[in-house]
C-alpha cells in the first residue's frame, strides 16, 4: 500500500449553505497499480483528487502517503515530487505564453539541473514525443499531444504515484485509447501508482486494476475492477451500468 | 498581432495621441520661448503668422506657446499619476485577488473604502496642504488617489484567472507565489492593464485641469488648467477673448477624446468577440460565441442570422 | 413511409482569410420520415458543420459553396447567395445547437423563452397560446407543468436539456438537427433524453431527427441510420445494427475499435484504437448501405 486516504471530508461553505462535497472517504492505493474512481458530475471525485495534491485544503481526514502523515503539509516540494498529476483541460491547463519547453523547464527546480536535461528527453520518450515539441506553443498542438505534453510534465519528476482527473474526457475516443495506454505502459514499466479519475465507466473497465464509485460525495462501492463493473452490488452501480448504453446490443440483455 | 488586423478607428486614435504628444514634446523645443515671456499687450487678437498666432492672454504672453507648454505639462502629469495608479492597483488587485483569503479582505476593504471616498476632495485637500506644488507632487497625489478601481478590476480578473488549470499545473512544477503571479496571472492580465492605463492617464489629466482651474495647478508651470483659469479670472469669457479660453478647452478634449478612443480600440484589438457579433447577439435570447455554434437561440427563435 | 429530407452535393467552406478550409466536401444525406439519423464523427470532421447547414444557419466565415435541400418534395438551393425563405428556419428545420441549455438565459423564465420562440415566428400569437402549446407539450412528455415558471439554474442538467429540446420543436419542424444533445449529460440523463426523443417522434412533434455527436455506444440506443464523417466526407453510411457489427470502411472499422464500454473483453485486450490502423488507408472510397 502507498497511499492511505481515511475519513476525507470536505466541506464548502458555512452555515445553511454548507456542501459536503466529500463525506467520510476511505480508500487505499496499491503500489504499481491503477485505481479508478468513477463518478458523474458532482460526486466529488476532482475534489477527492485536489485533496490529495494538496491543492485544496482538507476539512477532515487524514492523508498517509508511504507511512507519512501527509495531510497538512507546510513545504510540498518534496511531496509533488513524488505525487504529480494531470488534469482534465488540455486547453486551460497550459500558460498559452510558454512554449512547452519552457513549461517543461519549470521543473527542474523540483528535479536539479543536471537530472533535468536527462528527465526532459526521457518524459518525452515516454509519451512518444521529440525534442521537435519544445519550441511549440499550446496552440500550436492537438488536444491529444497537449495532454501527452502534460503527462510528460509530470513525469520529470518521477511521481511515484500520478493522478489524472479526467485526463482524457476532452479528447476524441482514438486518441483516448492513446492516452490510456501510455498510462498502462507507464505502470507496467515503470511500477507506477496511477489513480485516474473518471466519469466513463467504459473508461475504468479497459484500465483499471481496481475501481472506486462515488455518488454524492460518498464511496459507495469499491473493489477489483471486474468484481465492481461485472457483479455490482450497490444499487447505484447497478444503475449506472444499467443505463451506460453498450456498443453491442447482446450485452445489454445480460444486465439486469 | 498584425498591423493589417487593426481597426481604422484604432488609426484615428492613435493619430489624435501621436498629435498630442508632438505638439507637447516637438512645440516647446521648436518654439525655444519661454512661456513667461510677454510678446504683446493684454488679449491681443490672433495674427499671422508665429507666436501670435493664437494671440496673447492676460500677461501679454503668447497662447500659443503656453499651449505647447501646458499640454506637455499635462502630458507629464497624465503619465506619471496614470503609471503610478495603475502600477499600485495591479499590484494590490493581483495580490488581492490570486491570494485570497484574509489578505484578500484586507485589501478589498481598504479599495472599497477608497473608492467610497471622493478623489477630488482628497486631493484638493492634500495639495493645499502640501509645501510646493510643482507638477511632480501634483502627479504622485493624482496617482496615490486613483489607484482604486484598477485595483477592484484587476483583482477580479485575477481572482478569475487563479481558477484555471494551470496554474495548479504551476504549483505542482515548484513555482513559487511570486513566479506564479508574474508568469502566470500577469500575462493573462496585461492587455486589460495596458488598456486600465490608457484611461487612467486620460483621467488624471482631467484631475489636473480640474485642480488648475480651481487655482490649485503646479505653482512651476504652465498648464492647461491655469490658462483656463486665468483666462475665467480675467474675464476673457465676458470680453469675448475667445482665443485665451478655446485652445486649451479643445487640446485637453483632444487629449482625452484620443485616449479614449484609443482605449475602446484597443478593446477591440485585444477581444475579437466585440469586432463581431456586436449589437445583433445581445438580441437573442442565447448568447453562444463558440464559431461553431454561433447564434444558438438565434436558431431556437429562428431569428434571422447576421 | 418516404423520404422526408433529401440533402444533395452540399459544400461547405470556412473562408478564413489566409487559407480557406473545406469542413463539408461534397457530402449527401437522406433522413427518411420518422427515423433518426446519427451523424457521428471525430471534432473536425465537418459533423456539426453540415448540421448547421442542413439547419440553414450556416453564416460566415461558412460559406455553402453547393447543395440542395428537398423537404417534403420542396427543394431549396443552399449554394452561393441563395435566398432562404424565412418560414423555413426553425418551422421546416429547427437545430438545437451544442450546449443550448447552457446558454439560455439565466435571468428569465423558461416561459419566457418558449413566449420568444413562438413570437419569432408568429408575431400576432397571444402569450396565453404559446404557453398552452408549451403546456401541452409538457405534459404529453410527462414532465411536470411547472418547470415554465423556473429559472434555468433552478433546473438540473438533464432537465434543462430536455426542456429545450421540446422548445426548440414547439413550432413543429419536419426535421430536427441536434448538435451533441447528450454530451454534457450523466448516464442517467442521456438515457432519459433518448427516450423523450423517440416519444417525440412518436408523437409526431417532429418527423425526423439528424443526431450530431461523436458517441458511438449512444448513438446505438437512438439511430435508425448512421452516417460516419471523416475529414468532410460520409466515409460510410448505413443502417445502425449494420455499421456496429459489421463495419467495412477502414476509417469505420477504427472509429468502432477506439470505443471503450464497460464489457468483460475490454478489461482483458490491449487496443490500439486508430494507431492500429494505416491512416492513409481511410482515404478509401465511402461505403454507403442502402
Amino acid at each position: 500500500m502507498i497511499y492511505d486516504v481515511s475519513h476525507l471530508t470536505k466541506v464548502f461553505g458555512r452555515g445553511r449553505h454548507q456542501v459536503r462535497a466529500v463525506d467520510d472517504v476511505s480508500f487505499e492505493l496499491e503500489e504499481g497499480q491503477i485505481t479508478t474512481i468513477v463518478g458523474e458530475s458532482g460526486s466529488g471525485k476532482s475534489t477527492v483528487a485536489r485533496m490529495l495534491l494538496g491543492l485544496l485544503p482538507i476539512t477532515s481526514g487524514t492523508l498517509t502517503f508511504r507511512g507519512k502523515d501527509v495531510t497538512h503539509l507546510r513545504d510540498r516540494a518534496e511531496y509533488w515530487r513524488q505525487v504529480q498529476a494531470v488534469f482534465q483541460d488540455p486547453f486551460s491547463s497550459f500558460n498559452q505564453f510558454f512554449t512547452v519547453g519552457k513549461l517543461l523547464n519549470r521543473s527542474m527546480k523540483l528535479v536539479g539541473k543536471e537530472a533535468g536535461q536527462q528527465r526532459l528527453e526521457e518524459s518525452l520518450g515516454h509519451v512518444g514525443m521529440d525534442l521537435e515539441v519544445l519550441d511549440r506553443y499550446p496552440h500550436q498542438l492537438s488536444g491529444g499531444q497537449r495532454q501527452r505534453v502534460m503527462i510528460a510534465r509530470a513525469l520529470m519528476m518521477r511521481p511515484a504515484l500520478l493522478i489524472a482527473d479526467e485526463a482524457t474526457s476532452m479528447l476524441d475516443a482514438s486518441l483516448r485509447v492513446n492516452i490510456l495506454n501510455v498510462l498502462t505502459d507507464l505502470r507496467d514499466s515503470l511500477g507506477m501508482t496511477v489513480l485516474f479519475i473518471t466519469h466513463d465507466i467504459g473508461q475504468a473497465c479497459y484500465l483499471a486494476d481496481r475501481v472506486l464509485v462515488m455518488e454524492h460525495g460518498k464511496m459507495v462501492e469499491q473493489g477489483p475492477t471486474d468484481e465492481v463493473i461485472f457483479s455490482p452490488r450497490h444499487a447505484y452501480t447497478k444503475r449506472l451500468l444499467a443505463d451506460v448504453p453498450k456498443l453491442h446490443s447482446a450485452l445489454e440483455l445480460e444486465q439486469p | 498581432m498584425s498591423l493589417r488586423g487593426l481597426s481604422p478607428r484604432f488609426w484615428v486614435a492613435a493619430g489624435i495621441v501621436a498629435f498630442v504628444v508632438l505638439v507637447g514634446v516637438l512645440g516647446p523645443l521648436i518654439l525655444r520661448t519661454d512661456p513667461d515671456t510677454t510678446v504683446g499687450g493684454l488679449y491681443d487678437k490672433p495674427q499671422c503668422c508665429g507666436k501670435l498666432l493664437l494671440g496673447t492672454d492676460n500677461e501679454g504672453q503668447s497662447v500659443l506657446i503656453n499651449l505647447v507648454y501646458g499640454t506637455r505639462t499635462s502630458l507629464i502629469v497624465g503619465l506619471i499619476a496614470g503609471l503610478i495608479a495603475t502600477a499600485i492597483g495591479l499590484f494590490v488587485g493581483l495580490v488581492s485577488g490570486y491570494r485570497g483569503g484574509w489578505i484578500d479582505d484586507v485589501l478589498s476593504a481598504i479599495t472599497n473604502v477608497g473608492l467610497a471616498i471622493p478623489a477630488i476632495v482628497v486631493i484638493i485637500l492634500v495639495s493645499v496642504s502640501l509645501p510646493k506644488r510643482n507638477i511632480y507632487t501634483l502627479a504622485v497625489v493624482i496617482g496615490l488617489t486613483a489607484w482604486f478601481w484598477v485595483a477592484r478590476s484587476v483583482r477580479a480578473q485575477s481572482s478569475s484567472v487563479r481558477e484555471r488549470e494551470h496554474i495548479d499545473v504551476a504549483k505542482l512544477s515548484g513555482a513559487g507565489f511570486w513566479s506564479i503571479l508574474a508568469r502566470d496571472v500577469l500575462p493573462y492580465l496585461l492587455s486589460y492593464v495596458v488598456m486600465a492605463a490608457v484611461l487612467q492617464i486620460s483621467s488624471a489629466i482631467l484631475f489636473e485641469s480640474t485642480l488648475s482651474l480651481l487655482g490649485l495647478g503646479p505653482g512651476d508651470a504652465t498648464s492647461l488648467g491655469t490658462m483656463l483659469y486665468w483666462a475665467i479670472a480675467w474675464g476673457s469669457v465676458r470680453t469675448g477673448a475667445w482665443w485665451a479660453f478655446v485652445p486649451p478647452t479643445l487640446m485637453l478634449t483632444l487629449i482625452v477624446f484620443g485616449l479614449l478612443l484609443l482605449q475602446s480600440s484597443l478593446n477591440e484589438v485585444f477581444n475579437p468577440r466585440l469586432r463581431r457579433g456586436r449589437a445583433a447577439r445581445r438580441r437573442m435570447v442565447t448568447q453562444v460565441t463558440e464559431p461553431e455554434t454561433v447564434g444558438a437561440a438565434g436558431l431556437l427563435t429562428g431569428t434571422e442570422p447576421r | 413511409m418516404g423520404t422526408l429530407v433529401d440533402a444533395r452535393n452540399i459544400r461547405g467552406v470556412y473562408y478564413t482569410g489566409a487559407k480557406d478550409v473545406v469542413a463539408v466536401d461534397d457530402v449527401s444525406i437522406r433522413v427518411e420520415e420518422g427515423e433518426v439519423l446519427g451523424l457521428a464523427g471525430e471534432s473536425g470532421s465537418g459533423k456539426t458543420t453540415l448540421g448547421s447547414i442542413i439547419s440553414l444557419i450556416a453564416r460566415p466565415p461558412l460559406h455553402v459553396e453547393q447543395g440542395t435541400l428537398e423537404i417534403d418534395g420542396k427543394v431549396q438551393e443552399l449554394g452561393g447567395d441563395a435566398r432562404i425563405p424565412r418560414t423555413w428556419r426553425g418551422s421546416v428545420v429547427s437545430m438545437l445547437p451544442q450546449g443550448a441549455m447552457n446558454s439560455i438565459s439565466p435571468t428569465k423564465r423558461v416561459r419566457h423563452l418558449v413566449w420568444d420562440v413562438m413570437r419569432s415566428h408568429d408575431r400576432r400569437i397571444s402569450k396565453e397560446v404559446a404557453l398552452d402549446r408549451a403546456r401541452e407539450r409538457i405534459t404529453a412528455l410527462g414532465l411536470p407543468v411547472r418547470v415554465l415558471d423556473a429559472y434555468p439554474h433552478q433546473l438540473s442538467g438533464g432537465m434543462k436539456q430536455r426542456v429545450v429540446t421540446i422548445i426548440s420543436t414547439l413550432l413543429n419542424p419536419r426535421l430536427l438537427v441536434a448538435d451533441e444533445p447528450t454530451s454534457a449529460l450523466d448516464v442517467s440523463s442521456q438515457k432519459i433524453l433518448i427516450e423523450m426523443l423517440l416519444e417525440m417522434l412518436d408523437q409526431k412533434f417532429m418527423s425526423g431527427v439528424i443526431f450530431v455527436t461523436h458517441d458511438l455506444p449512444v448513438l446505438r440506443t437512438v439511430a435508425t441510420k448512421i452516417a460516419v464523417m471523416y475529414q468532410g466526407r460520409v466515409v460510410e453510411s448505413g443502417p445502425t445494427q449494420l455499421m456496429v457489427d459489421r463495419p467495412q470502411h477502414p476509417y469505420t472499422k477504427a472509429l468502432m475499435s477506439s470505443v471503450l464500454t464497460p464489457e468483460p473483453k475490454y478489461s482483458k485486450i490491449r487496443i490500439e484504437g486508430m494507431s492500429g490502423f494505416d491512416r492513409t488507408s481511410f482515404d478509401a472510397p465511402a461505403v454507403i448501405h442502402s
